[in-house]
């Protein structure tokens, strides 16, 4: 009898376990409060916005012209502009951020060269968008001489996104393993076709992945436009995909949302809420769709 | 010998030189931001009557005056403070948390849906946080603390709060990431409790990533234009006070980066005005680019690793 209980007491617990566990659960707990409590306004709000806009919210939203000094109608010249300025950032940063991103991956050596312009790359991601803004009123709209425009504009996004593609060109090249290089060279490869051939066609989806991220930031983003070639309102024709040229200024969405939102007087509600819907509905589309070509990759790497 | 025809090698050669060009890219972008912005304000800082002193040490700012115009950043310096000390009380121990149980506390499944739920946020444009700091937030917090307007300190420290956690919370991951597992392993094998190991080994580990984790958070708050633009109310105005509770988060203030959005469009060009918000961009740069080096010190060492 006494011999049972001994052993039963054997595998009771401690106070000093109890307490562990105790503090073990409390920490979690606390831990997936503070997770939940950031995670859960987003979708409350992003919820009640699409409350709000629902009433606005129709294809021909998107299509039709602003009326009545923006308090009706749609939203088809802002929305065009910021297709454009997307579009144009993404031909100026494409290149020249994938060739950075190769340089620093597959040509630069370890040194302090190469320390000071991975410094560069991430001081560029942090400098405010508003000193971009300023950046390209003084180098594009005055220096270079091309006026407040859809140029001058793109040619802001694209510096100011160009960190964007580095980094994560950067991080697609170097998950390619280096036994594949070393295989090429040992052909007697030279170190451009091993880019081409070899590292280039194993990291293409994630180079992708990385340019899809650059137009998510550069359709939302309204400070670095402000100044440089978006204008508060701009008529064009109802449908007319070639509405603005290279030199021309233009609407955008983001701009629009601001404008609409604080310089126009007595707009109904569901019209701005329904602007920052679709902003925030191409946005988020864009970027899920990165999101998921990331996951089949993951899934489906060869390797 | 096979020999590739020489038009070949000198593309090669051209190719490789460009990919060098585009490799300094960004080195030349970040000093051209600099010489631009400077070069447009210069004509202000030579001209001999400007004072950066008491540029920033005086709080008039009455710019567009006929008269006598005075340029006063304080108020504005301290607009940017108050918002994001504010915004960083409430960021920091929730993305720090939020890290920690990403990294440690959840299960795989969980951890890859939080990850995308971050990164969606992080997503969100920055004129979108504004207006829903200009209305959601505005009526939470006029009805909440019965206050006459609700675009104020608060207002803004809440949306910047909300936009500058999911950085510190994937950068705190990865840094919480970047201790080795056997540390871990060390102290599971140990029989200490999950939050031991993470409160004892885990935490001292990663505390120079945490912390630049949390620089770079302070790096967007700081940087952050439309958001505050929009919702924190406009006024140039000091928050603090000498009494308690130093910090009056129901005031409205303005910051450096609202006051250039907002004034740069209705200012003659090459005006002092106009030369004077390129002067506080300089500012801005200067305060962005100390923030973002001194993280990147914290977590490499001063001769890098």
């Amino acid at each position: 009898m006494i011999e049972a209980a001994n052993n039963a007491k054997k595998f009771t617990e401690t106070t000093v376990g109890r307490n562990c566990r105790f503090t073990e659960k409390i920490a979690k707990s606390v831990f997936f409060l503070m997770t939940l409590t950031m995670v859960l306004p987003l979708l409350l709000i992003i919820g009640f916005l699409f409350y709000k806009a629902w009433p606005a919210l129709s294809i021909d939203f998107v299509l039709e012209l602003p009326k009545n000094g923006m308090r009706a109608g749609g939203i088809w010249p802002a929305f065009l502009g910021t297709l454009y300025l997307v579009l144009i950032s993404l031909v100026i940063a494409a290149p020249i951020g994938v060739m950075a991103a190769i340089y620093l991956n597959e040509y630069a050596k370890e040194n302090w060269f190469t320390r000071i312009i991975n410094l560069a790359v991430i001081n560029l991601a942090g400098v405010p968008s508003i000193v971009h803004a300023l950046f390209g009123l003084g180098a594009f709209v005055l220096a270079a001489g091309l006026g407040r425009s859809v140029l001058a504009a793109s040619l802001t996004l694209a510096v100011m996104t160009l960190p964007v593609i580095i980094a994560s060109t950067k991080e697609a090249l170097s998950a390619v393993p280096m036994s594949f290089r070393q295989a090429s060279w040992n052909m007697g490869v030279s170190r451009w076709q091993t880019i081409r051939g070899i590292v280039m066609p194993n990291s293409i989806s994630g180079i992708l992945t990385g340019i899809i991220l650059q137009v998510s930031r550069a359709a939302g983003e309204t400070a670095p436009i402000m100044f440089t070639g978006v204008v508060f309102y701009k008529a064009i024709e109802k449908g007319d995909l070639l509405a603005y040229g290279l030199l021309d200024q233009c609407m955008a969405l983001a701009m629009h949302l601001y404008t609409i939102s604080t310089q126009v007087p007595n707009v109904p509600d569901a019209v701005p809420f329904a602007t920052a819907v679709l902003l925030l509905g191409v946005v988020l589309l864009v970027n899920a769709l990165s999101i998921g070509l990331r996951i089949y990759l993951r899934t489906h790497r060869k390797w | 010998m096979l020999q590739r025809s020489k038009y070949k090698v000198i593309r090669e050669v051209l190719i490789e030189w460009i990919i060098r060009i585009c490799g300094i890219s960004a080195v030349v972008f970040v000093f051209a931001i600099f010489l631009f912005v400077f070069w447009q304000g210069k004509g202000l800082i030579f001209s001999g009557d400007f004072d950066f002193w008491k540029f920033l040490t005086t709080k008039e700012w009455y710019p567009a005056s006929e008269n006598n115009p005075r340029y006063g950043v304080s108020a504005l310096i301290a607009g940017t403070v108050s918002v994001t000390v504010l915004a960083m009380i409430i960021a920091v121990p929730f993305g720090l948390g939020a890290a920690l149980f990403i990294s440690e506390f959840c299960s795989p499944k969980l951890k890859e849906t939080l990850k995308i739920v971050i990164e969606l946020l992080a997503a969100i444009p920055s004129v979108v946080w504004g207006f829903i700091g200009l209305t959601i937030m505005n009526h939470l917090i006029m009805e909440l603390f019965g206050a006459p307007i609700g675009l104020t300190v608060l207002n803004g420290a809440i949306i910047l709060a909300l936009m500058s956690v999911p950085i510190i919370v994937s950068i705190g991951e990865d840094a919480l990431q970047a201790v080795p597992d056997s540390y871990r392993e060390a102290g599971i094998g140990l029989g200490v409790t999950r939050w031991q190991m993470v409160y004892k080994v885990l935490l001292p580990a990663a505390k120079n990533g945490l912390l630049a984790a949390v620089l770079l958070g302070v790096g967007r708050a700081i940087g952050e234009t439309m958001a505050v633009l929009m919702a924190t109310g406009h006024a140039v105005h000091i928050p603090f006070d000498a009494e308690f509770p130093f910090l009056h988060g129901l005031d409205s203030v303005r910051t450096l980066t609202a006051t250039i959005a907002a004034e740069l469009g209705e200012t003659a060009r090459d005006s002092s005005h106009y030369q004077v918000l390129f002067i506080i961009g300089i500012l801005l740069f200067t305060i962005t680019f100390a923030v973002n080096l001194t993280a990147d010190l914290i977590v490499k060492g001063v001769k890098g690793k």
